[in-house]
């Protein structure tokens, strides 16, 4: 449905995306994850029509972004990062503007203006002015608006940035009902966003593609390591050099309070070893758990193995 | 064109439930106001003259010594006013990054510049319009000739067109406000004045010179005289500050 390739951006001489190339399928979600700077908003003004690439393609449904972007914005509906909001309209009168800049023809408006109202839960403050709406109200009328032509494809850039727990929660539920019946692609940089919502990850990284996967392949295909916490009541000097004097074990990290993070070979059962040691110097075992590998590990992982690629070898760190 | 009329409609809406709308108009009245009393006591005073004075009364005529003068400091007011009616078109919306939703929308950015300078013109044309009432008076007081008064509107309507062009244009260059506005102002006085440099200037060069001053081409107009030269002026002024606004959007998206 949407296919990308060779995408470059320069704003002046600095690249902005850097030659990326991906696709995404009909009814996929997919998350582009990267930190401030990555590239993500520029890779979804582009898919959006807002702004030309300076080489490269994309395409969707078929037709190209920059021959064809007519078409293109009819199928596309875009919550950039700051909600395109009038503060001084009505959520009604708004949505009403919005559903004829799309095209909506005159005599479907209305039902599609209480549509979005009745779908992001807008009822109680239609007929109220934007400005003194809350920042989650705002949020979801921004996601109304770009509903609201009732478009195959949905771009969201940052839909949870600067909510509350109690909104995001909201949102991001939201945005799961939508997934079922709509081709999405989110953005973020908080990692359990993606988790909870995506079936796919594409990683940018300094106008890159770091890695696109699925999440489970991501996580096994990095997972040539396990790791886990020990914590001791004894702090000593030499645990860190008793622990990766160990068989298997990859690297020592002593943090605060008696905390050590162990890193060993997969399937390596370093852990019995730890304990027996543990035992057999009274360090004082209080927790030995096994960490899983978040996405947050994943981001820096992939982001960091480029930049820095001595550091996984230094074997003790502490 | 009808996707430039939803913009027009938005902008419209937007002037009249804000203050800017009420705050300009009172402002442009008072001075019109106070400008068209002061031109009207001084006739009066003239004409009382006069009628002391057999013989005097000669050149006394309304349409050239009241409204003539009106709509040209009217035309000298709304230079000052428009600029701050325009400013917010473009810049507004950069500043407020509504501007993302008019560019992902199925719209041209023609249409998109058509609607805004048709919300401000709208805008323009009720103001000048409002101040109509002066004229209402010399009618029931008077009797002026009704032609001039119609082709001094048409002109009015169509310098303040001009401005409110420049204004657009001026408001698409930036994402400041004040900035839009102090470069319209700047432009339109600067395209009134420009006919200043014609003395100085070489033959051919200072016909040119004269021939693009705007208020040049008002002179006719507030005779009674409607020269399609002066038409087409106005209505290619317009056009090509329209196009300018076209090339700088389309430029930037580029960047």
């Amino acid at each position: 449905m949407i296919e990308v390739e060779n995408l470059t951006k320069f704003y002046g001489p600095r690249p902005a995306i850097k030659g990326i190339s991906f696709s995404v399928n009909k009814g996929e979600v997919v998350g582009f994850l990267g930190p401030n700077g990555a590239g993500k908003t520029t890779t979804m003004n582009i898919l959006c029509c807002i702004m030309p690439a300076t080489s490269g393609s994309a395409r969707i449904c078929g037709h190209d972004v920059f021959e064809e972007s007519m078409e293109i914005r009819k199928k596309i509906g875009y919550l950039p990062e700051t909600p395109p909001l009038y503060p001084d309209m009505t959520v009604t009168d708004y949505l009403h503007f919005a559903a004829r800049l799309r095209r909506v023809p005159s005599n479907k408006v209305k039902a599609s203006v209480d549509r979005v109202i009745e779908k992001c839960v807008l009822k109680d403050v239609r007929n109220r002015i934007i400005q003194r709406l809350s920042k989650g109200f705002q949020q979801r009328v921004g996601l109304a608006q770009s509903m609201i032509h009732d478009p195959e494809i949905l771009i969201l850039d940052e839909p949870t940035i600067g909510l509350d727990p109690i909104q995001i929660i909201e949102i991001r539920k939201l945005i799961q009902e939508l997934a079922s019946s709509h081709t999405i692609i989110l953005s973020s940089h908080i990692l359990p966003e993606i988790t909870q919502i995506c079936r796919r990850v594409i990683i940018l990284n300094e106008g890159e593609i770091a890695a696109v996967d699925s999440l489970e392949g991501l996580t096994s295909s990095l997972n040539k390591t396990e790791r886990f916490i020990l914590k001791v009541r004894n702090d000593q000097n030499l645990i860190p050099e008793k622990l990766s004097a160990l068989e298997n074990v990859i690297s020592v990290t002593a943090e605060q309070d008696g905390r050590f993070l162990i890193e060993c070979k997969m399937n390596s059962h370093v852990q019995d070893q730890v304990a027996r040691l543990a035992l057999e110097n009274s360090w004082g075992i209080e927790e030995l758990k096994i960490v899983s590998m978040t996405l947050e590990d994943i981001f820096l992982r992939l982001t960091l193995e480029e930049n820095e690629p001595d550091k996984e070898k230094n074997g003790v760190n502490a | 064109m009808r996707n430039a009329w939803v913009i027009a409609k938005r902008d419209m809406g937007s002037y009249f439930n804000s203050s800017v709308f009420y705050v300009v108009t009172t402002v442009f009245l008072v001075i019109y106001g106070f400008i068209f009393s002061q031109i009207l006591t001084f006739f009066s005073f003239q004409s009382v003259q006069a009628g002391q004075f057999r013989g005097m009364n000669i050149g006394l005529n309304l349409n050239e010594m009241v409204i003539e003068p009106s709509f040209h400091n009217m035309a000298v007011t709304l230079l000052l006013i428009i600029p701050i009616l325009t400013m917010r078109s473009f810049a507004d919306e950069k500043k407020s990054k509504t501007y993302t939703l008019l560019l992902s929308s199925p719209i041209g950015l023609k249409e998109i510049i058509f609607g805004k300078f048709l919300a401000c013109m709208t805008v323009v044309t009720v103001m000048i319009l409002l101040s109509s009432y002066s004229i209402g008076f010399l009618l029931i007081l008077g009797e002026p000739e009704i032609g001039p008064i119609a082709t001094s509107y048409l002109g009015t309507l169509l310098m303040a067109g001009c401005y409110v062009a420049m204004g657009v244009f001026a408001s698409s260059l930036t994402d400041n406000q004040i900035i839009a506005a102090v470069l319209a102002f700047g432009m339109s006085l600067f395209m009134w004045i420009i006919g200043w440099a014609a003395q100085a200037a070489s033959a051919g060069l200072g016909e040119v010179l004269q021939f693009l001053s705007l208020i040049d081409h008002m002179q006719r107009f507030l005779k009674g005289i409607v020269d399609t030269s002066d038409v087409i002026y106005y209505l290619s002024f317009i056009l090509f500050s329209l196009f300018l606004t076209h090339r700088v959007l389309d430029s930037q998206r580029w960047r």
